[in-house]
C-alpha cells in the first residue's frame, strides 16, 4: 500500500509546471508567434520559461517602443499584438501605448509583472497598481489571483481584445502566481464564458431594409468610412456597394485605406485637414451613413454645423458610439462586414446620383489639396510624401506619429491597399510611428514600410533604432525635418498672434551621424533635386534606411477646419 | 433628471471600481449607490442614483455600463413600478424634556429606536428618499448629532402596469 501512494506522488509532482510555462503554453494555444517586450524583476520567471521556448521575442529599448510596435504590428497584422514588461516603471511606461491602442480599437494583450501577492499594497519596490491605472484606457482587466486561472485568463483576454469592437487587455501576475507551480490535472480547458460580454455581429434586417430604403430614395448619398471597415476586413464589400449604387465615399483618418485613394468615387478624407470636396459633401448630402467611425470630434468639427441635412445611418459594433455625438436616425449595431453583405444581398432601388457626382466632381476638380511650391523655399512637405507616394506606387506601408507630417501624409499618400496605413489617431501619439513601422515591417517582412515622422515625434521614441541595428529591419524612416513643432507652432501662428512659445527647435542632433552611430545608412537632403535620388536609392535598399528631409519650416497644413467652426467654415481652400 | 439605475455584476475584484471610474471619466453625477449580492451566487446588484441632463447622455449611460465586459445587465427603472428603500441612521439630541415630543412626531414614519444615551437618540428609518427627507427635516430642529444613509437599493415590481415607457437599448 504504502509504496503505491509514493508512485503517484512522483507522478504528480512530474505534471507540475510553474504559472509562467503555464501561461507560454497559454500563449501558444494561441497562436502567438511573436511577443514585444522587456525584461525586469517581476516578469523574470516568465521570461526564464520563454528562454526554453520557440515564441520569438522582440526586446524593444523602451517598453513605449514595445508597445507601439506591438501596435503596429497589431493594425497590419489583423492579429492581436502581445506585450509583455515588468511591474512598476515597465507597466506604468506602458501606459501611453495601452491609452492609444484603446482610442484607435486596436486588439492587444498586455501581460505586466506584479510584485508578489504578499506584499501587494505595502508599496513594495517596483509596485504599481497597474490594475487601477489602466482601468479606466483598457477594454478589460485582470490581475490573476491563482495559478490555475491563467489559462482561462488568457484565453478570456485574447477572445475580448479581439473581438467585437477590438481594445487592449491588460493582464497583471503577481510574481507568485508566475513561479508558483501547479498540477496538470488541476487546471481545467474551458471555453470562454462570459456571459456580459456578447457582441452583437449580425444586423437587425428591418433597420437594414430602412437604410436600403434610404439610400434608394436619396438625391445625394454619401458614405463615411472609417476603421471598422478595416477592422472587419470589408473594404471588397464597400468597393461592392458603393460602385453598384454609385455613391461617393469619404474616409475618415483611421479610415484610410477602406477604399483605393485613386478611386473614381472617393472624395479624399475628411474632418479637420480634409478635402473641401469630403467637407462640402458631409454638409450637403441628404443621407449619410456612417459605417465603423465614432464621430469623432477632429471628423465632426462643430456638431451643430454637422451634416445638418442629412438622415443619418450609423453602423458600428460598439452601440455606445451610436448617437454619442451625432443624432441618429437609422442605428444598426453590427460588425461591418455583416451589414456591407445585408445590404448587398437584396438589390434595391439605385438612387439617382447623377447631378451629384458630377457637383462632387466639378469639386474635386475646381478645389483640390494644394501647395505652393518653390525652390527658394527648398522641399515642401508636400512635395516630399508626393515623391515618396510616387516612388512606392501607393503600395507601401506607411506609419506616422501626430501633426503636421501626419496630415500631410494622409493627404498626400493615396492608399491603394487595407490595412496598409498606421496612424494615432484618437490619442494623437507623438513617438508612434517609428516603433509602430518596426511592428508593421515584422508583420509583413516582404512589404515596404515607410516611417515618417516628424523631427520632434522622432526624438521620443528614437531608441528603437536599435532595433532596426539589431534585426536589419529594412524600415525607411524619413523625418519630415522643419525643426519645429509643426502643428503646435501652426496653431500659434493662426490662434496665438505667432508666438511661438516653446516649438520651434534650433538645436538638433545630427540625424545622419545618429543613424551611423546605430550602424544604420543615414541621408540629409535639402532640395527636391538630392531628395530623388536618396529617396530612389533607398527605397531598393533592403537595409534599413534613416533620411534626413529638411523641409521648409513654416508650412501650414490646409485646408483647415478651426477648432469650433463648422466643415462649412474651412480656410486654405484653393481658388476660395 | 433623476435616474434610478440597477445593474447586475459579476461579483469579482475591481468590479465596483471599474463602474464607478467609468461614471467618474464620463462626467455623470453619483447621487448614491449600493451594492450588495443577490441570490445568484457570485452575482451582486448595484443601484445607483444619478442626475443626468438630458435623455441623450442616459442612454450613453447605460450603454457604457452595459459594455462592461462583468456587467450582465442594466436598467433604468426610474418610471416602473418598483420597491424602492433606503435606510437612515440619525443621532438626535433629545434631552429628555423634548424626548416624548420626539417620539411622537417619529411615530408615522415608523422609525425605531436602536441606540440612547443620556441626551442622544438614534433612530433607524427606512424608506423611499423622499420620506428620509422629510424625516431627517423633521428632526433638524432638535438638532442633528450624527447622521449615515445607504443609498437607494430597489427593484421592479412583479406586476407592471400594461404599457411602461423604457429607452431603448440598442
Amino acid at each position: 500500500m504504502g509504496t503505491n501512494v509514493k508512485t503517484r506522488e512522483v507522478a504528480k509532482q512530474e505534471m507540475k509546471g510553474s504559472g509562467a510555462d503555464l501561461l507560454i503554453q497559454s500563449l501558444q494555444k494561441q497562436g502567438v508567434e511573436i511577443i514585444f517586450g522587456y525584461p525586469g524583476g517581476a516578469v523574470l520567471p516568465i521570461y526564464d520559461a520563454l528562454y526554453k521556448n520557440p515564441i520569438r521575442h522582440v526586446l524593444a529599448r523602451h517598453e513605449q517602443g514595445a508597445i507601439h510596435a506591438a501596435e503596429g504590428y497589431a493594425r497590419v497584422s489583423g492579429k492581436t499584438g502581445v506585450v509583455i514588461a515588468t511591474s512598476g516603471p515597465g507597466a506604468t511606461n506602458l501606459v501611453t501605448g495601452i491609452a492609444d491602442a484603446m482610442l484607435d480599437s486596436i486588439p492587444l494583450v498586455v501581460f505586466t509583472g506584479q510584485v508578489a501577492s504578499s506584499v501587494i499594497g505595502t508599496d513594495a519596490f517596483q509596485e504599481a497598481d497597474i490594475v487601477g491605472i489602466t482601468q479606466p484606457i483598457t477594454k478589460h482587466n485582470y490581475q490573476v489571483k491563482n495559478v490555475e486561472d491563467l489559462p482561462r485568463i488568457v484565453k478570456e483576454a485574447f477572445y475580448i481584445a479581439s473581438t467585437g469592437r477590438p481594445g487592449p487587455v491588460v493582464v497583471d501576475i503577481p510574481k507568485d502566481i508566475s513561479t508558483g507551480l501547479f498540477f496538470a490535472d488541476e487546471v481545467e480547458d474551458t471555453d470562454v464564458h462570459l456571459p456580459g460580454y456578447q457582441p452583437t455581429t449580425s444586423p437587425n434586417y428591418l433597420q437594414i431594409q430602412k437604410a436600403l430604403q434610404a439610400l434608394s430614395r436619396a438625391k445625394k448619398p454619401l458614405i463615411l468610412a472609417g476603421a471598422g471597415v478595416l477592422t472587419a476586413k470589408a473594404t471588397e464589400e464597400l468597393k461592392q456597394l458603393v460602385e453598384r449604387y454609385r455613391i461617393p465615399v469619404t474616409n475618415t483618418l483611421l479610415g484610410l485605406g477602406s477604399i483605393p485613394g485613386n478611386h473614381e468615387l472617393f472624395l479624399g478624407m475628411a474632418g479637420m485637414h480634409g478635402t473641401y470636396t469630403a467637407n462640402t459633401a458631409i454638409c450637403e448630402c441628404d443621407v449619410l451613413m456612417n459605417i465603423g467611425a465614432r464621430f469623432d470630434d477632429r471628423l465632426t468639427g462643430n456638431l451643430a454645423h454637422f451634416a445638418p441635412n442629412a438622415k443619418v445611418i450609423h453602423i458600428d459594433i460598439d452601440p455606445a458610439e451610436i448617437g454619442k455625438n451625432v443624432p441618429t436616425a437609422i442605428p444598426i449595431v453590427a460588425d461591418a462586414k455583416e451589414a456591407l453583405l445585408e445590404l448587398l444581398k437584396e438589390p434595391f432601388e439605385k438612387p439617382d446620383t447623377v447631378e451629384w457626382l458630377e457637383k462632387l466632381a466639378t469639386n474635386k476638380k475646381e478645389y483640390p489639396l494644394h501647395y505652393q511650391a518653390d525652390e527658394q523655399r527648398g522641399i515642401l512637405p508636400q512635395q516630399a510624401i508626393e515623391l515618396i507616394h510616387r516612388l512606392t506606387g501607393g503600395d507601401a506601408v506607411v506609419t506616422t506619429d501626430v501633426g503636421q507630417h501626419q496630415m500631410w501624409t494622409a493627404q498626400y499618400y493615396a492608399l491603394n491597399h487595407p490595412d496598409n496605413w498606421v496612424t494615432s489617431g484618437g490619442l494623437g501619439t507623438m513617438g508612434f510611428g517609428f516603433p509602430a513601422a518596426i511592428g508593421a515591417q515584422l508583420a509583413k517582412p516582404n512589404a515596404k514600410v515607410i516611417s515618417v515622422v516628424g523631427d520632434a515625434g522622432f526624438q521620443m521614441t528614437l531608441q528603437e533604432l536599435s532595433l532596426l541595428q539589431e534585426l536589419r529591419l529594412p524600415v525607411k524612416v524619413v523625418i519630415l525635418n522643419n525643426q519645429s513643432l509643426g502643428m503646435v507652432r501652426q496653431w500659434q501662428e493662426t490662434f496665438y498672434e505667432q508666438r511661438y512659445s516653446q516649438s520651434l527647435i534650433h538645436v538638433q542632433p545630427d540625424f545622419v551621424k545618429l543613424a551611423q552611430a546605430y550602424d544604420i545608412e543615414g541621408y540629409k537632403v535639402e532640395t527636391m533635386e538630392e531628395a530623388e535620388e536618396v529617396f530612389a536609392k533607398a527605397l531598393l535598399s533592403n537595409e534599413p534606411v534613416l533620411i534626413d528631409c529638411r523641409v521648409t519650416q513654416m508650412e501650414n497644413v490646409y485646408p483647415m477646419v478651426a477648432p469650433g467652426k463648422g466643415l462649412n467654415e474651412m480656410i486654405g481652400v484653393k481658388g476660395k | 433628471m433623476k435616474r434610478i439605475i440597477t445593474a447586475t455584476v459579476i461579483n469579482q475584484s475591481g468590479v465596483l471600481n471599474r463602474v464607478t471610474g467609468l461614471l467618474m471619466k464620463r462626467q455623470f453625477n453619483i447621487e448614491s449607490i449600493s451594492v450588495g449580492h443577490t441570490e445568484q451566487p457570485g452575482m451582486s446588484k448595484m443601484t445607483f442614483v444619478v442626475n443626468v441632463e438630458d435623455e441623450g447622455k442616459l442612454e450613453q449611460l447605460l450603454k457604457q455600463l452595459q459594455k462592461q465586459i462583468d456587467v450582465i445587465k442594466v436598467n433604468d427603472i426610474t418610471d416602473k413600478a418598483m420597491v424602492m428603500r433606503e435606510l437612515a441612521l440619525v443621532k438626535v439630541v433629545s434631552s429628555p424634556s423634548v424626548r416624548n415630543e420626539i417620539y411622537s412626531m417619529v411615530e408615522p414614519f415608523r422609525a425605531t429606536v436602536v441606540d440612547m444615551s443620556k441626551n442622544v437618540t438614534t433612530f433607524q428609518v427606512t424608506g423611499d428618499p423622499e420620506k428620509i427627507e422629510a424625516f431627517i427635516d423633521l428632526m433638524k430642529p432638535y438638532g442633528i448629532k450624527e447622521l449615515t444613509r445607504t443609498g437607494v437599493s430597489a427593484f421592479v415590481r412583479e406586476t407592471q402596469k400594461a404599457y411602461t415607457p423604457q429607452l431603448s437599448i440598442l
